[in-house]
């Protein structure tokens, strides 16, 4: 006898209150191995506007691709990478995070995934959360990927981050400044983001 | 190959994006067909919390500030299970709410219900060992919102859960039996399987209930399990 899981219902437009506890913009603690990114974007709705009352929870792997457990880690000795971090758009829709560029993790076929991003996006007028995936450019991986071979051709440059050339400020600990990418998220209409069913 | 998989939702038991009664969801969902994508490590691993990110009253909305919030003092409490009816132990479940009056102590919140300065109305607690959760909070006030002419949201609390993997992660919306707003509200009614419908709906509960203290309401939630068969899966 199985029960069905429990029906999604939407965020809301006040979930700060409830999911403000677990929102950083900085992923990366001091020792934690790998290169620094700060992805930058803005989340938009069929018109083109802003969706300020939106909220992205992001699931990665470490720089060695290996998914990380418990979150906390301050009690350690050794720094944990966490891999989950959870972002709210600003009045904008825009929104901005520093972690780092993840490793490569294995697929059920046995193959390597290219380096990804797992984002779930959750907002006011979602009565479920859209989920994505964020890659990065000129990955040597990206051509063999296999996820990204499931999209169409014409449809994979919506997840694709833009590399914008810049160098962020030195806000982050270890090493050089994080270097920027640029990535949008348009929820319906021209240039719809992939979203998946999993 | 063979491998311990997550099943997909029976159809009709989960809204669609698309419901043009609840307003918000015609600009926000997407109108491609979503990639049916096969589960790897990034989606079958996920977050795992800890007690470290629990605080001592947050099972407690009531007992927040330096007084005790007002209103109809309630508790809350349930289990987390899969869809076979196994305890998830360990799951982070967050709750937000409206206080007594209606209102949310945020920001874009603009009705006109008086804030209580003793009520913020969030919480968050892990499931024990059998699954179990417990708040204890006051009932939440119904409130006007935008979405058509005199719509007002019925009594509910909003949960967000965590349990073993991202195919798991859920957020939804408790409500509470007999309130007469229901079969107006387009949220509610986004859900088009009246069984899958109709569990967003707590049971009033005597054996939680406590006397002289507060009424006990049961609210059980299923959350996507890795099923007990292994599928064949095409490598
Ligand atoms: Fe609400």
């Amino acid at each position: 006898m199985t029960t069905p899981p429990t029906a999604s219902q939407t965020v809301g437009p006040f979930f700060h209150l409830g999911m403000a506890h677990l929102e950083r913009g900085n992923f990366v603690a001091q020792g934690i191995a790998g290169e620094r990114v700060t992805i930058r974007g803005q989340v938009l709705d069929a018109d083109g506007n802003a969706v300020p009352d939106a909220m992205l929870e992001i699931w990665q792997a470490d720089s060695s691709g290996r998914y990380g457990g418990e979150i906390f880690p301050q009690n350690s000795a050794t720094p944990r990478f966490l891999g989950f971090g959870r972002i709210e758009t600003d009045d904008k829709g825009e929104f901005s995070f520093t972690t780092i560029k993840p490793g490569r993790v294995a697929s059920p076929d046995g193959s390597l995934q290219a380096p990804h991003i797992v984002v779930t996006l959750f907002s006011r007028g979602l009565l479920k959360p859209l989920r994505t995936r964020l890659y990065f450019p000129d990955e040597p991986g990206n051509a063999d990927d296999p996820i990204l071979k499931l999209v169409p051709q014409e449809r994979r440059s919506t997840l694709m981050a833009r590399c914008s050339g810049q160098r962020g400020a030195k806000n982050v600990p270890e090493n050089a400044p994080p270097k920027i990418f640029d990535w949008k998220i348009v929820m319906q209409g021209d240039g719809e983001t992939v979203f998946f069913d999993y | 190959m063979k491998a311990a998989s997550y099943g997909r939702a029976p159809a009709g038991t989960q809204p669609n994006y698309l419901y043009p009664q609840y307003v918000s969801t015609c600009k926000r969902s997407p109108k491609q067909p979503l990639i049916l994508l096969p589960h790897t490590l990034s989606e079958l691993t996920g977050p795992v919390f800890g007690h470290s990110e629990i605080g001592e009253n947050d099972n407690d909305l009531t007992h927040q500030h330096s007084g005790e919030a007002q209103g109809e003092r309630i508790i809350v409490s349930g289990r987390v299970l899969d869809e076979e009816g196994r305890a998830i132990p360990g799951a982070l479940v967050e709750v937000w709410q409206t206080n007594a009056a209606g209102r949310y102590r945020h920001r874009v919140d603009q009705h006109g219900a008086p804030l209580d300065p003793n009520f913020t109305g969030c919480g968050r607690v892990l499931t024990d060992r059998e699954g179990r959760y417990r708040f204890v909070t006051i009932k939440p006030g119904a409130y006007p919102w935008q979405n058509h002419p005199n719509a007002w949201r019925p009594a509910h609390i909003h949960f967000s859960l965590f349990g073993a993997g991202l195919l798991s992660r859920l957020v939804t919306q408790m409500y509470f039996p007999g309130d007469p707003l229901l079969p107006f509200d387009p949220v509610f009614n986004s859900v088009p399987d009246e069984n899958a419908r109709n569990r967003l709906i707590s049971d009033f509960d005597w054996d939680t209930t406590m006397p002289s203290h507060a009424l006990g309401y049961r609210f059980d939630i299923i959350l996507r399990g890795r099923q007990a068969t292994p599928v064949e899966v095409s490598p």
